[in-house]
């Protein structure tokens, strides 16, 4: 039996894949696609995200029975602006360069679809142990694609892991450059983020004919 | 036995089997084949796809051969080989030269393979995933490709986005004849975002200028060299350094093969006598481009704007001048066209055309980071395509309501 009963522990592996919140259910891309250029910063944003969606899934499950369910999306908004603030004060003091690449996305968690969408359709109705899960479960589903993400974009576009070159030096010509390699500037835009998002969905639906929708 | 009846055998032999599309695409593509329907009356039409196809390729093989001359011609002009007084026709003598048709043969025809060896390899590997034929859709995407990239382009690059572009730009949607992008733009996208440097400036269009560049960057003491294409020069508010005539004949540098207007014109005609290419296309989409040019120089000519502004150079260009310099020929006359992204109806296609040559000339003269506005025109064009057919039809609808309740009021 272990720690978690089997219904618990769905909470945690479905969304890390046939109910992942990125390649699913196509939410919170608008994050995914804007900083995921470098993997430090998709790693914090994964972090700070399971932070807000496993704390804010408690206590809005901890208050499900005493929020009228009239103003529950200004509740909701109010407890996930507050952790966000959280999160983003901590960044500013302890990792200032970090929160200035991530910019205003620290801020823009609060309108991240997951979160509302876990409030919404988990918290409300379960209790705080199993909206934990389900908060993390998500979370980390949703970390999980920014990594894959970010660690082809950085790797190709820019040739570093982490901000440890990889692939030699591009400018002293070592490694892999010195035979004519290039970094590909188009990993770094957006645009490619979403195509390689895509490609993800791509290969996960033909893994899984199931998830194929017509 | 024959090579025909050898590849017959070949593909009986891996009849229903996983390569079985590789097999049926060689036998097909070099011979009709062996068997033809039995029954029922029907009507046999030449123009098939592979024939449409070969069609356009034969358009291009010109520009491709011009290309193969220009690109040793550049060269030998930038090392200081040979020089061409300007105007003397198209048929010049120090252009029409085994040396520099060698020099380009070598450059270009590594392009060539690539371009063809790694997208043929895609379609191939899709066709048999996919279990169908494979489709003849490369067929003239391979040629384009090599005809729009700068000679000295790396080939893993082209490898690379040839790649991207056939499976990102074609296959995913579901190949041939379902792309929303033309798969030869998407490529060329895709190079121009991933290493502009190798696709923009005055060094990559003349073979070698790269490396002498290198070799001045350790030390050597070589000339640089300079090969800034027209358009380049024009948006640096320098003078475009070449007679409208050389522009027109094509003896400028460029992308391999659109640099000679005359030679498109030519494709052009071929391709609307032979009913393949859209002359409303073409033709909308140039007097788009002369209309954005008149209003550029009515600007100019009012003294709405100072010599000073970064703009004055291209915008001060004689309207037509724009027809010629840059890849704004090629783009309207073999990649507006392509049917498959194009608009289909004919007053959308007038539509499409025209803002085709209106955004061209506007991305143009206003997006110095991108000096040539034809590539961005068209693939923005393709995608709205779709939209421009839904509201020509609706409107046709709406007439058609109007006038039956005409009749029956």
């Amino acid at each position: 039996m272990g720690l978690l009963s089997k219904k618990d522990a769905q909470l945690i592996t479905d969304p890390l894949a046939d109910n992942n919140p990125i390649t699913i259910q196509v939410l919170g891309i608008c994050s995914a696609l804007a900083i995921t250029a470098e993997l430090k910063a998709s790693l914090v944003m994964a972090i700070s995200v399971m932070f807000v969606l496993g704390l804010g899934n408690v206590v809005i499950s901890l208050m499900r029975n005493i929020i009228p369910s009239k103003i529950r999306i200004i509740v909701q908004l109010i407890v996930v602006a507050a952790l966000v603030i959280i999160v983003d004060l901590v960044l500013k003091a302890f990792a200032y360069q970090l929160s200035k690449t991530l910019s205003v996305f620290v801020g823009l968690i609060i309108t991240n679809c997951i979160i509302m969408g876990r409030f919404e359709a988990f918290a409300l109705a379960n209790g705080p142990w199993r909206s934990f899960l389900d908060g993390i479960g998500n979370s980390v589903g949703y970390g999980v694609i920014l990594l894959i993400v970010g660690f082809f974009r950085e790797l190709l576009g820019s040739g570093t892991l982490f901000g440890i070159p990889v692939l030699g030096d591009p400018i002293a010509k070592t490694g892999l450059y010195a035979i004519g390699y290039e970094n590909n500037g188009f990993m770094i835009m957006p645009p490619m983020a979403l195509i390689v998002v895509g490609i993800i969905i791509w290969i996960q639906r033909s893994k899984n004919k199931a998830l194929i929708e017509d | 036995m024959s090579l025909k009846s050898n590849l017959h055998n070949l593909k009986e032999k891996y009849k229903g089997t996983k390569m079985a599309p590789a097999f049926n695409a060689i036998h097909t593509f070099l011979y009709l084949p062996n068997e033809i329907t039995h029954n029922g009356t029907h009507i046999k039409a030449a123009d098939d796809l592979k024939r449409t196809m070969n069609t356009v390729i034969m358009a291009m093989v010109p520009c491709l051969i011009f290309g193969m001359f220009n690109a040793g011609y550049q060269h030998n002009i930038a090392f200081g080989n040979t020089t061409l007084e300007s105007m003397s026709g198209f048929l010049n003598a120090n252009f029409w030269t085994l040396d520099n048709f060698g020099v380009g043969f070598w450059k270009v025809i590594p392009l060539v393979i690539v371009s063809y060896g790694v997208g043929l390899a895609i379609e191939i590997l899709f066709a048999i995933i996919k279990k169908h034929e494979v489709e003849e859709g490369y067929l003239v995407t391979g040629m384009l490709v090599p005809l729009i990239v700068p000679i000295d382009i790396p080939l893993w690059m082209l490898a690379v986005a040839v790649a991207f572009g056939v499976v990102i730009g074609k296959e995913v949607f579901g190949g041939t004849g379902m792309n929303i992008l033309n798969p030869a733009l998407t490529i060329r996208a895709f190079l121009f975002f991933a290493y502009p440097t190798w696709m923009s400036g005055d060094k990559v269009w003349v073979k070698g200028a790269v490396e002498q560049d290198q070799l001045i960057a350790a030390g050597q003491n070589l000339d640089a060299i300079s090969g800034e294409t027209v358009l380049g020069s024009l948006a640096q508010g320098k003078a475009a350094g070449y007679e409208v005539m050389d522009m027109f004949f094509g003896f400028i540098p460029g992308s391999v093969g659109e640099t000679s207007t005359l030679l498109i014109l030519l494709a052009g005609l071929f391709l609307i006598f032979a009913k393949i290419g859209s002359w409303r296309i073409m033709l909308s989409s140039v007097l788009g481009a002369l209309v954005m040019g008149l209003i550029f120089n009515f600007v100019v000519d009012s003294g709405w704007i100072t010599e000073s502004s970064k703009f004055y150079g291209l915008m001060s260009t004689t309207f037509w001048h724009h027809l010629v310099i840059g890849g704004f020929a090629f783009g309207t006359v073999f990649m507006a066209t392509d049917p498959v992204t194009a608009s289909q109806t004919n007053k959308g296609k007038w539509i499409y055309g025209f803002l085709i040559g209106f955004l061209s000339i506007l991305i143009r003269v206003f997006n110095p980071a991108y000096p040539e506005g034809v590539m961005l025109a068209i693939l923005l064009m393709n995608v709205f395509a779709p939209t421009i057919d839904h509201y020509v039809v609706q409107g046709n609808v709406k007439q058609r309501m109007k006038r039956l309740k005409a009749k029956t009021a």
